[in-house]
């Protein structure tokens, strides 16, 4: 894999990781459990599908064989995608939504945090505004998670089984691959693997607040996101997604 | 003109006739605020033939600027620029500093609450200062929610006049 092959391949895992987590949030709109929630539920979907046209556009570039945002979104297959696998999980409970975000959004908040520094100026650029938007996604999360962990009986058993059920799918967000190292070794992106301890210091001691027993930082991992091999959910998430673009090909507003 | 921020060679004249013409170009959803109230012009520039025009999104999910950039190619367009580009910008990041003195004032008049300081971490940690109530003035005031009718705005009600009302979030 050469660089530019390299630096397509980030820009789809980090626009896919957008794409795919804004549209699962966006299948929650007029579903919300109350409407205050419905609205910040659809207003975080919209950070990230924002976010997700700015860095689709800049892969096209990248790829530079012409692709737009719209082509990259609606015209690939589950297996192009490089969406990370806790994306793809279904909404489940309001206790699951949160868990699976907050997981998510602490992510991206470390890697965003270093990503200001990428010597790629789009990237850094990207980052810059991601940045702030994603600390308002920490913080909503976050809350919630307190209030459901040392809540009630039962919205402590709800977030119990979240995490426990969500935890597998974590380590897949820090995936890294060969083409990654030749753009950490340029300066292009952070080294994610070594924000993994990072990322579970601040999860388990935000967990242990919420009196929530926190999984072993070695537990058994899913991973292949990043060589498309993805879940089930993710051809219904496309199925959906798709399904307009696909039946109208070459249209346009 | 007020604070216009970052725009260059604001001496000649023919970038100060087009950045007054942008105060006629507003936002879709607030339609007090003119473009440069909003602080996302980032740069006004004549090269060559080419009028290009900076703008910076305010979230990144914001769907009202791919109507905002029509809005302004429209408006240059309609008063004689033959050649008009508009170039969207990320960096840095626009934040709720660039709002201009007077776009706030409207923004209060208008009923939305405006960013109550610097957007410094503070804002971004929850720990904000008292939010002004824009129907009465009172500061006391409880959010209900941090995400409200659009990307920018939050949430909040009025414990003295029992009203709920938006507030234009720090960012």
């Amino acid at each position: 894999m050469n660089k530019q092959e390299a630096l397509f391949d980030l820009t789809l895992r980090l626009g896919d990781n957008s794409l795919i987590f804004g549209h699962r949030l966006s299948e929650l709109c007029s579903k919300g459990p109350f409407l205050e929630e419905d609205i910040a539920t659809t207003n975080i979907a919209l950070d990230l599908v924002g976010q997700s046209r700015i860095l689709l556009s800049y892969a096209g570039q990248v790829e530079g064989k012409g692709r737009s945002e719209d082509d990259l979104a609606y015209f690939r297959s589950a297996p192009q995608f490089r969406c990370a696998l806790i994306a793809q999980l279904p909404n489940g409970d309001f206790a699951y939504t949160n868990a699976k975000l907050y997981f998510y959004s602490v992510y991206a908040s470390l890697f965003l945090s270093a990503l200001m520094k990428s010597k790629d100026e789009t990237l850094a650029g990207f980052a810059g505004k991601a940045i702030k938007e994603t600390a308002y996604h920490v913080r909503h999360t976050s809350e919630w998670l307190l209030r459901f962990g040392d809540g009630t009986e039962e919205s402590h058993n709800r977030l119990q089984k979240a995490v426990d059920d969500i935890w597998m799918y974590t380590a897949d967000m820090f995936a890294t691959t060969e083409g990654d190292k030749l753009l950490i070794a340029d300066g292009i992106i952070p080294d994610l693997a070594a924000m993994k301890s990072e990322w579970y210091k601040i999860v388990s001691a935000h967990l242990k607040t919420a009196t929530i027993n926190v999984p072993a930082e070695d537990a058994w991992q899913q991973h292949g996101s990043r060589e498309g091999k993805h879940l089930e959910a993710l051809t219904y998430i496309l199925g959906e997604m798709q399904v307009v673009a696909r039946a109208h090909p070459g249209a346009s507003w | 003109m007020g604070d216009i921020h970052h725009i260059s060679n604001t001496d000649a004249p023919r970038v100060r006739e087009v950045i007054k013409m942008l105060d006629e170009v507003f936002d879709p959803e607030i339609p007090v605020l003119s473009v440069n109230d909003m602080g996302i012009i980032r740069d006004v520039k004549f090269i060559d033939d080419v009028l290009e025009v900076s703008i910076t999104p305010t979230y990144s999910g914001c769907p009202a600027m791919d109507m905002i950039a029509g809005d302004i190619k429209r408006k240059l367009l309609e008063n004689g620029y033959g050649n008009v580009k508009i170039k969207t910008v990320l960096s840095p990041a626009w934040t709720t500093d660039w709002l201009t003195e007077n776009g706030k004032v409207k923004l209060m008049k208008y009923g939305i609450s405006p960013p109550e300081h610097s957007a410094n971490k503070k804002a971004l940690l929850g720990e904000e200062t008292a939010v002004k109530c824009p129907r009465c003035g009172s500061t006391h005031t409880t959010m209900i929610s941090n995400f409200g009718s659009t990307a920018c705005k939050a949430l909040w009600k009025c414990e003295e006049c029992k009203e709920p009302f938006d507030y234009f979030k720090c960012i």
